[in-house]
């Protein structure tokens, strides 16, 4: 694997992290990095003043939510985990944050800060039943109106709770 | 109803029949209906290699009440499911429908909450065409087939219209 910039892409990786760590300090829970990649994990109800800091520090400049999505970790105790990929062009840097959200907490919607949010919450909300405070338009996004049930989650059946009924589309 | 009653008795039907089978056989025209990937390829079936309008088929009409025939090429969902069901009911009589690629016939891998598991659940299928993808020349042999089950048709059959296309 060729570093061109040598020392210069862990001075990279260190920045965002420790400039994080310097302004909340009780956040950080853990950073992670595996290979390139630097996993962050704060404290869910910090998550959307971390996020307009790294948005907005002249620094950093993360200025693109590349991806939102959600994760069940089922038998544990804080159930889902929501994964943050944010992306800074200054820098060409990514950086992935994470929280833990129990079953039935709520998180800040960064649809504020990157409008891009916006959808990526309601397909979390959609699949998982992860709700989001402040989001302009919080419904179901991929199924229709009216499902009940969230099918992303670990105790969902895949063929759906009614498969063996037959299906009459209402017209 | 109407002239099917009066033709039944008239000793013309056979020749009418062959008539009116033959204009049906070679123009049918298909309604767009590409729900996922066997969308394209029905799209090149009506391209140079595969050329679909040597069978009759010159255009696919994207308005339902100008085809006769409806191939449904894809993954139907149950959100799609209502307008599927919606644009058939739009087409007027007579009308065929061939369902074109795994998913269509029975759901494909796709045995999940969302996919219904195959097009005959919702719409009377007249043919059904596997593979993932199946090929052009899998898609024209199935229109062929249809052109010789159109030929078997007869006026007399469509006296009651109503009762012999109801799904339940």
């Amino acid at each position: 694997m060729t570093r061109p910039r040598g020392g210069e892409g862990m001075a990279e990786i260190n920045i965002a992290v420790k400039k994080v760590q310097e302004k909340f300090p009780d956040s950080v829970l853990e950073v992670k990095t595996f290979r390139d990649e630097v996993n962050v994990t704060v404290q869910r109800k910090d998550i959307f003043e971390i996020c307009k800091f790294l948005y907005s520090d002249p620094d950093l400049q993360y200025q693109m939510l590349a991806d939102l999505c959600g994760v069940d970790y089922f038998p544990q105790a804080p159930r889902f985990e929501v994964v943050y990929l944010l992306y800074s062009f200054k820098n060409n840097h990514r950086l992935r944050v994470k929280i833990k959200v129990g079953e039935g907490e709520s998180v800040l919607s960064v649809e504020s800060i990157w409008k891009a949010a916006d959808w990526l919450e309601r397909e979390a909300y959609d699949l998982f039943g992860i709700s989001f405070a402040n989001h302009p338009d919080l419904r179901r996004i991929l199924l229709w109106d009216g499902y009940e049930g969230h099918p992303l989650r670990k105790d969902f059946p895949v063929e759906g709770p009614d498969f063996d009924k037959p299906f009459i589309p209402e017209v | 109803m109407g002239i099917e009653t009066y033709l039944e008795k008239t000793p013309f039907l056979p020749y009418l029949d062959w008539i009116v089978n033959w204009g049906r056989k070679y123009s049918i025209w298909p309604v767009t209906f590409g729900l996922a990937c066997c969308a394209l390829e029905m799209i090149v079936t009506s391209s140079a290699t595969w050329d679909i309008s040597r069978f009759g088929s010159e255009v696919f009409r994207p308005s339902p009440r100008q085809a006769d025939l409806m191939i449904v090429a894809g993954t139907l969902t149950k959100k799609m499911a209502p307008m599927v069901k919606r644009i058939y009911e739009q087409m007027p009589e007579p009308k065929w429908v061939i369902a074109y690629g795994a998913c269509a016939c029975s759901g494909g891998v796709f045995k999940t909450y969302s996919v219904v598991q195959g097009v005959d659940k919702i719409l009377p299928v007249d043919f059904y065409v596997p593979g993932c993808p199946p090929r052009p020349e899998t898609l024209l042999t199935a229109l062929v087939q249809l052109q010789k089950k159109i030929q078997n048709e007869t006026l007399a059959d469509r006296k009651n219209v109503r009762n012999s296309l109801e799904m339940k």
